[in-house]
């Protein structure tokens, strides 16, 4: 087990470097640079803008260069927000989006995966159309439009909430809520129907049957049994949707002005600002790596017909 | 059992780095009984360094931090006095000569002399500091294009601190919008002390030293700025805020419910979908903005380099139906590249008149659009350039009969490809640097960076050259609308849209000192509660 562990943590490294690479020349090919404004700059001033980041240098020297800087823990300077450089913006906005997107994985999975089972259970009752229909809602309406319905209803109808910001302030807790909810909403949707699809295969299995036959109580047979095995496929969802959460926020961090990582990932394409780019980039790879890291092995724990050898 | 340990323990791991971080965002003061104006600015601010930044959030912030010699008046946006009490310009208008306040000094107590301004000026035109806007000042003061260009030194800049008080510098031309052009932030003097101790961290709330009538109390990015009264101010008295914040806001549809939530009281702009709604209230307010919404053809190129062509297209479109039913904001439909300016007398422009444009397309070759080939309309990836362009897309399909495709690109591509002369028709706009003609006309010259059109006309040139020796008054006027007039009714080198409008939510019940104005310049330390 240790073993399997270990090597598969190792493997993550090659994975990341080749990520890093394709991203750093892939963003030099695209068109316009990082100081292009609609006023062309002076061709000196250009050149020595260049200078300063190292730019005037050939392609592969630049690449030389970065990847020194980036072993050593050091994504440079931005090319648009001058003030700071990228390690403290990507290290002052990661939080707010992990924690956004922890948040809303918890709603989309504990209401999903009860919401999946009711229907499981009720198979073609109302409370199987009634969840199947709210998860239907939940895949097909986009973000941007559940988010300003939410913030209409909560926030200007029923002032229960602010209508954006972030935790900390005077507000405590309550920003951290519609944002959550609007993100969790696809989530749990996806979620309520895999359960549901998972759960329905899973009763209909020899096993169960068996567990019927041997007079276990009904409550015994859904918590012990079904749903472990049931849950598995909910559980290798978690990484890609953990990854997807927190790097997909751009949106929601938008119209809720939570100041996550998720906005500078956006921005930062736009004004070609090579090394925020580079740096959100590397960020969201290392944690989309993980999370399918860290999948696979509680995968491997959970099913015991995939073995770790 | 030992599985579901390792499981809780993996979710555990990763909720303890997620609370962690959310830890950290602590702070944020009730807001008690202190006056505290809350501003909905658009973008996260590039920079707090006057001399790197460009954009209109930046600016909004650098005038409530800084001062220049002069400031803009918040009713007209014309020069009044600020670090400067007092100037003379000299008779032929080139010479321009300040004497300093006494009083003026940094926020940490430090006095700000003529020297300083030499030496700012001479920072954001040095080429090592690339500064966006260097081409700003460049464009007014004796030897500064040179320095910036790096085809001179520091020394053939014509700045010069006479002493402590007197500062004097000297224009390329007399140019006459230069005084009220000195308020913008690329004149700004900075904090050279502070810089040189700091540097580029000099801007921190901890490191920060300004000059401007707030001083700047915190700055988390994409959650809040905050400024509080500068002590240190020469005209403190006329302070009375005692917070300003400003959040960066990037949806103008989460801006709007701030406002209407009482979240903050100054919305810089209002979205399209709640326009209807909000102009209904009397906390809207619209006007005039100097700048205009524009089509640059690409003269170079076939069949658009026929001026019939040109003006057949601009002739065929109904402004005053886009205006109403797309932009519905208020705009003005356009028929000149300048909008209308005090003192300037304008152009008419061609108007629109859908039998001249059908005769003009047919002169050109072009009977009823027949062979009239496709052309591309290119715009930046935006829902409202989007719907501008298929209203005119439909327009000349239904009034010229000939067909053109959209296509939109992001703005660093499109920006590229119009400077590249890659493309048939582009939209742009401009808004105006300072009130005067010239900052709409001047960059179409032959061959400069903003004509992407490929516009090139020597009388045009020449009339443009000519302007900018002449002295202000109705003559200088004359020559830059004789260059207007060869540019759009003669040539139709641009097809001009609408002029654009401020859009605005503030309750003036409640605040006062902020007016609108043609810049939409509302420097922060006029605004004051109205009671």
């Amino acid at each position: 087990m240790t073993q399997y562990i270990v090597r598969r943590f190792l493997g993550l490294f090659p994975t990341l470097f080749i990520i890093i690479t394709i991203s750093f020349f892939i963003i030099r090919v695209a068109p316009g640079g990082p100081f292009a404004r609609e006023k062309e700059l002076p061709p000196q001033v250009l050149e020595n803008i260049e200078k300063k980041y190292n730019m005037d240098e050939p392609l592969l020297v630049q690449y030389g260069m970065y990847m020194y800087d980036i072993i050593r823990g050091d994504l440079g300077p931005s090319f648009r927000y001058m003030d700071r450089d990228v390690n403290y913006y990507i290290f002052n906005s990661l939080p707010a989006s992990m924690l956004l997107g922890l948040v809303s994985l918890s709603i989309a999975l504990v209401l999903g995966i009860t919401s999946g089972v009711v229907s499981a259970l009720r198979q073609n009752r109302l409370a199987d159309y009634l969840s199947m229909s709210v998860a239907v809602i939940g895949i097909s309406v986009p973000l941007f439009v559940i988010g300003p319905v939410l913030m209409y209803f909560l926030s200007i109808r029923l002032q229960l909430l602010p209508t954006s910001g972030w935790i900390g302030g005077r507000n405590g807790l309550k920003p951290l809520i519609m944002p959550a909810i609007t993100l969790a909403f696809p989530y749990f949707a996806y979620i309520a129907r895999l359960t549901r699809a998972s759960v329905i295969e899973v009763l209909r299995s020899d096993y169960i049957r068996t567990a019927r036959a041997k007079g276990l109580r009904e409550s015994v047979i859904i918590f012990k049994h079904v749903l472990k095995g049931a849950l598995l496929p909910v559980v290798s969802y978690l990484g890609p949707a953990f990854a997807g959460i927190v790097t997909g926020s751009v949106v929601v961090e938008q119209i809720f002005r939570v100041p996550g990582l998720g906005r500078f990932f956006v921005q930062s394409a736009f004004n070609r600002d090579y090394t925020l780019i580079m740096g959100t980039v590397i960020v969201f790879s290392a944690i989309l790596i993980v999370m399918n890291f860290l999948v696979d092995i509680v995968y491997a724990l959970l099913d015991p017909r995939i073995s770790y050898k | 059992m030992k599985k579901t340990v390792l499981v809780l323990g993996l979710i555990a791991i990763v909720a303890s780095f997620g609370f962690a971080g959310g830890a950290q965002e602590a702070g944020g003061a009730g807001a008690g009984d202190v006056t505290e104006f809350v501003i909905g600015n658009g973008a996260e601010p590039e920079s707090l360094d006057p001399h790197l930044v460009s954009g209109v959030p930046e600016h909004r912030i650098m005038m409530g931090l800084y001062e220049g010699l002069v400031v803009p008046d918040p009713e007209t946006a014309t020069a009044v006095p600020g670090v400067a009490e007092s100037w003379e310009i000299s008779d032929d208008g080139t010479m321009y000569t300040f004497t300093l306040r006494e009083d003026a000094q940094w926020s940490d107590g430090t006095p700000i002399t003529a020297q300083q301004f030499v030496d700012s000026w001479l920072r954001i035109l040095n080429p090592e500091t690339a500064a966006p806007y260097a081409w700003f000042p460049s464009m007014f003061i004796k030897g500064a294009a040179d320095y910036n260009a790096g085809e001179a030194g520091p020394e053939s800049v014509a700045v010069r601190a006479l002493d402590d008080r007197t500062f004097q510098f000297e224009t390329v031309g007399p140019l006459p919008y230069t005084l009220d052009a000195l308020s913008h932030y690329s004149f700004q003097v900075v904090p050279l002390h502070a810089i040189e101790e700091y540097g580029s961290e000099w801007t921190l709330p901890e490191n920060f030293v300004g000059n401007g009538p707030y001083t700047l109390a915190e700055w988390s990015p994409q959650q809040r700025i905050v400024l509080e009264p500068n002590p240190t101010y020469w005209n403190a008295d006329k302070v009375q805020l005692d917070r300003v914040v400003f959040l960066p806001v990037e949806e103008d549809t989460t801006m709007y419910n701030m406002y209407i939530n009482g979240e903050i009281d100054w919305a810089t702009n209002v979205p399209l979908g709640q326009l209807e709604q909000a102009q209904l209230r009397d906390d809207y307010h619209v006007s005039p903005y100097l700048g205009t919404y524009y089509y640059v053809f690409n003269n170079g190129r076939e069949p658009l380099n026929d001026p019939n062509v040109r003006k057949a297209l601009s002739m065929a479109i109904d402004r005053q139906l886009l205006v109403d039913t797309v932009t519905r904001a208020g705009q003005i439909p356009a028929y000149s590249m300048v909008p209308e300016m005090t003192g300037y007398p304008g152009i008419e422009g061609l108007g629109d008149d859908l039998d001249t444009a059908r005769q003009l397309l047919a002169d050109a070759g072009y009977p009823d659009g027949e062979g009239f080939p496709e052309l591309t309309v290119l715009y930046n990836t935006n829902e409202a350039h989007k719907s501008i362009a298929e209203f005119i897309q439909q327009q000349w399909l239904d009034n010229l009969n000939i067909n053109v495709t959209l296509e939109n690109q992001e703005w660093g591509t499109y920006l590229n490809n119009r400077r590249q002369h890659n493309f048939d028709i582009a939209r742009a706009g401009w808004i105006g640097d300072y009130q005067d003609p010239n900052t709409f006309l001047d960059m179409f010259i032959t061959g400069g960076a903003m004509n992407g059109g490929q516009f090139a006309n020597d009388e045009y040139d020449s009339l443009i050259a000519q302007a900018a020796q002449m002295q202000a008054g109705p003559e200088r006027f004359d020559v830059l609308r004789q260059a207007e007039q060869i540019f759009i009714e003669d040539e139709m080198a641009v097809m001009p849209i609408y002029y654009y409008v401020n859009l605005n939510m503030i309750d003036l019940q409640k605040w006062s000192g902020w007016y609108a104005n043609i810049m939409g310049w509302h420097p922060v330390g006029d605004i004051v509660g109205a009671n």
